[in-house]
């Protein structure tokens, strides 16, 4: 059984804090097929399209037939940990500070046999569970857990190193007015973050669930204002370097496309909150968490996003809304690259329509403040870096990737 | 197994000129000079002229953007054969076989054969850091334990398996020692005992110090030739009697229990006209103890399984049952990266030849050469293996 973790120590400002060094990150292109399944938390290796051979390591020709017609697809991820071994001695730095390694082989159930990270519950000859996660450096790899949920689990030490659990960490919610922000920091709470710092906004204006929000265990209100370089400049200062996640849930949805309202004043408003709201955050709070991606216990571990999934394809109906969200996914993936050598994933939760007031006129499905809440925690406990909320979510990206051009049609009238 | 009946023999195949560079832990020095030194040391013990070599075959890893080509104009020599075989602890085998049948068929007439690899600061991580795709892709990223961690799995599943205790490996490590100690360039140079063996560190369960290797710089070489052409050049010969070599055998083992020989061993045995009973002295590729007990078993010394009953029951030391890796192995003599590949075979004609360097194995007529090699993923791809008889 896992040993439970221990809350960190206060840190000794006088210690060096531990380089964010990278595993090994050099994969050949092919292999690069696994990180879209880890991604998303699914287990996907390459299936032969002509014989259905399950192959690993990736290839760019079955090795039973020849066909090169190798795509990625979700297979069974169960198996058998053949045998086992703890390195003791390694090659390479990252390793090197996290020693003793356990890895081991898996014979899949799927067919190949796959060398694995170890979860610390598993044992030789036992049953074990196949996932695949983002490390560190953005890269795919293995890592077997046992087929039932066990105690303290999400507590070993091999797995902490690639997820983001918020446990024990201290999280910045940047916006506490709104219900998923309100919901944001009650999931948190329960996730036993240390902090949960929660932004406000001219703190003297009162807003609806405020009084239930100072009440959550461990919020801490501070203020933040997403539209002003100063403030967010300001709190950086004062807790920049023991924030360890931060959640962006900035809002500003409006209905209507371009031509709906003359003059840029909307527009200028969503750009104004999301966009330059997410620069700012990320040029005050990205340097401190990149310095701090392997500083124990309570290492900085991510910075999420949520978004439209019309970021992904414009809704017209919400079409300049889409279109700053949009602007939004491209900054988040330019801040994944630059926080990378940190070893801090930037993750992306694309949801549809909320159950909220400005989407009131849009029938369901919608997803409810908690159910974005929850699935933004369970995003962070399983190290994931993009992740669909709700039916409409998952609708959209799965048009997507079959047909870009019919999507696009269908969301307009 | 049965002989393909359209092997040809090797009537008339001879190894010469066992030639040794002295291993170092650590060279300054690039592999151009270590092979470089190896080629002159055949043509010193042979007496042939540069211009005599018309063939070349060469093994390393570590020749940076050179290959077999580019060698040929570094060191001023011109064959009309040449070869290339990066193999590992294969590379011996293979460039044996591939010679011998160029000078069988008059395609060259001396070949000379060699490996040779540097070791500097900081070349073996970056060596097994990008050894392979597959390594690189889904090994390297899991601890970058290298072939230790590789190799525990296949020892560890090995145990679990057939049940030999980490005592029978130290075994086949403690008898090496004992063969190094009276051959002059082993690195290892002080005695191992049982108890040194199992005290040691872990390195990746279940392989401790004394199951590894040490990398280090060295070369190996040897000249294939007709036997008419060395006894014109009196020089001492091993005759060449079969080779087997196999490649990915077993894919189907969700985790290896066996290289490749047991595939072709049937045929190794009777193209020589023998048995495993009339070898004098094996050879195998040590780089882990347990992967010379699985040669031990699949080279048909003893039935799979039973490698541990067998180890018991010899000595292995060159002056007792069963000599078994007699200049002590790369286990004690060190590892020169593809050079490993050939320490067994140089060492066999040195035995056969009566050219021992330390202990000579009493009476040696006949050995038996096996080379492994190249874990790209999980497992050893390359088997091979040669006998090989001294001339009465």
């Amino acid at each position: 059984m896992t040993p439970p973790l221990a809350p960190p120590k206060r840190k000794d400002p006088l210690t060096k804090t531990r380089a964010p060094l990278l595993p090994p990150g050099a994969r050949s292109r092919t292999a690069k097929g696994l990180a879209a399944a880890a991604a998303e938390g699914r287990f996907a290796l390459q299936v032969c399209a002509e014989c259905g051979a399950v192959i690993y390591p990736p290839r760019d020709a079955c090795p039973r037939c020849l066909s090169p017609r190798l795509p990625f697809r979700d297979v069974p991820r169960d198996g058998v940990l053949l045998a086992e071994t703890v390195i003791a001695a390694s090659s390479d730095p990252y390793f090197r500070e996290r020693l003793p390694w356990r890895i081991g082989t898996v014979r899949l159930d799927a067919g190949p046999s796959i060398v694995t990270h170890l979860h610390g519950d598993v044992r030789e000859g036992d049953r074990v569970r196949l996932s695949l996660n983002l490390d560190k450096g953005g890269q795919a790899v293995a890592m077997a857990l046992p087929t039932m949920p066990m105690l303290h689990m999400a507590d070993d030490r091999q797995w902490r190193e690639l997820t983001c659990d918020p446990k024990f960490r201290r999280v910045l919610v940047t916006d506490g007015r709104g219900r998923v922000g309100q919901a944001m920091a009650q999931a948190l709470s329960q996730a036993e973050a240390a902090i949960v710092f929660v932004g406000i906004a001219d703190s003297w204006k009162p807003f609806p669930g405020e009084a239930a929000l100072r009440a959550i265990a461990r919020v801490e209100i501070v203020p933040l204002d997403l539209t002003d370089t100063v403030s967010v400049g300001d709190l950086a200062g004062e807790i920049g370097g023991r924030v360890d996640i931060v959640v962006n849930t900035a809002e500003h949805v409006r209905p209507g496309g371009m031509l709906e309202r003359t003059g840029l004043v909307v527009a200028r408003e969503a750009i104004e909150l999301r966009y330059f709201g997410l620069m700012r955050l990320a040029q005050s709070f990205g340097p401190a968490l990149r310095a701090r991606g392997a500083d124990g216990v309570n290492s900085a571990a991510a910075f999420v996003n949520l978004l439209s999934v019309h970021a992904l394809m414009n809704w017209p109906a919400y079409g300049v809304f889409s279109s700053a969200e949009a602007a939004c996914l491209s900054a988040a993936q330019s801040l994944r690259a630059e926080l990378r050598p940190g070893g801090i994933k930037v993750v992306n939760v694309f949801s549809g329509p909320l159950d909220t007031e400005w989407y009131e006129t849009v029938p369901p499905p919608k997803v409810t403040p908690s159910a974005l809440a929850a699935a933004t925690v369970d995003a962070l406990r399983r190290g994931l870096e993009d992740v669909y909320v709700g039916d409409v979510a998952e609708d959209v990206r799965a048009r997507l990737a079959v047909n870009p051009k019919a999507l696009e049609r269908e969301l307009g009238p | 197994m049965t002989p393909s009946a359209s092997r040809m023999p090797y009537d008339g195949i001879v190894v010469a000129a066992p030639v040794t560079i002295p291993y170092r832990r650590y060279s300054i020095n690039s592999a151009h000079w270590w092979i470089g030194r190896a080629i002159r040391g055949v043509l010193e013990r042979s007496g042939l002229r540069s211009r005599d070599l018309d063939g070349l075959s060469v093994s390393s890893f570590t020749l940076g953007a050179d290959t077999a080509v580019g060698l040929t104009q570094h060191f001023g020599l011109s064959p009309r054969w040449l070869d290339h075989v990066p193999l590992g602890g294969a590379s011996g085998i293979v460039a044996l076989r591939r010679a011998s049948r160029a000078v069988q068929c008059g395609d060259a007439e001396f070949v000379v054969c060699v490996a040779g690899d540097t070791n500097q600061v900081d070349s073996f991580r970056a060596m097994i850091s990008t050894f392979s795709r597959f390594a690189q892709d889904a090994v390297y990223p899991y601890g970058s334990g290298g072939p230790n961690a590789s190799f525990a799995m296949i020892m560890r599943n090995y145990m679990q398996r057939y049940g030999p205790t980490r005592a029978d490996f130290g075994k086949i490590a403690v008898a090496q020692r004992a063969n190094a100690l009276s051959f002059p360039y082993a690195l290892m140079k002080q005695p191992l005992t049982l108890e040194a063996y199992l005290a040691s560190r872990p390195i990746a369960e279940p392989i401790h110090l004394f199951d590894c290797v040490m990398p280090c710089a060295g070369a190996e070489a040897f000249l294939v030739c007709r036997d008419d052409r060395a006894r014109d050049l009196g020089l001492p010969a091993a005759r060449l009697l079969s080779t087997i070599e196999r490649y990915n055998a077993f894919a189907e083992d969700a985790i290896q229990e066996r290289g490749g020989w047991p595939v072709d061993v049937g045929e190794l045995y009777a193209m020589a006209g023998i048995g495993p009973e009339q070898v004098d002295f094996l050879e195998t590729y040590d780089d882990y103890p347990v992967i010379s007990m699985i040669q031990m078993e699949d080279l048909g010394f003893c039935a799979k399984g039973e490698g541990a009953a067998f180890v018991r029951g010899h000595t292995l030391t060159n002056d007792g049952s069963f000599p078994h890796n007699t200049s002590g192995g790369q286990l004690s003599v060190g590892q020169a990266g593809c050079a490993g590949g050939y320490l067994g075979l140089v060492e066999a004609v040195r035995q056969l030849t009566g050219a021992a360097l330390g202990t000579p194995v009493p009476e040696a007529r006949i050995g038996l050469v096996s080379g492994f090699g190249m874990i790209t993923y999980d497992r050893g791809l390359a088997s091979g293996a040669a006998l090989l008889a001294g001339i009465d």
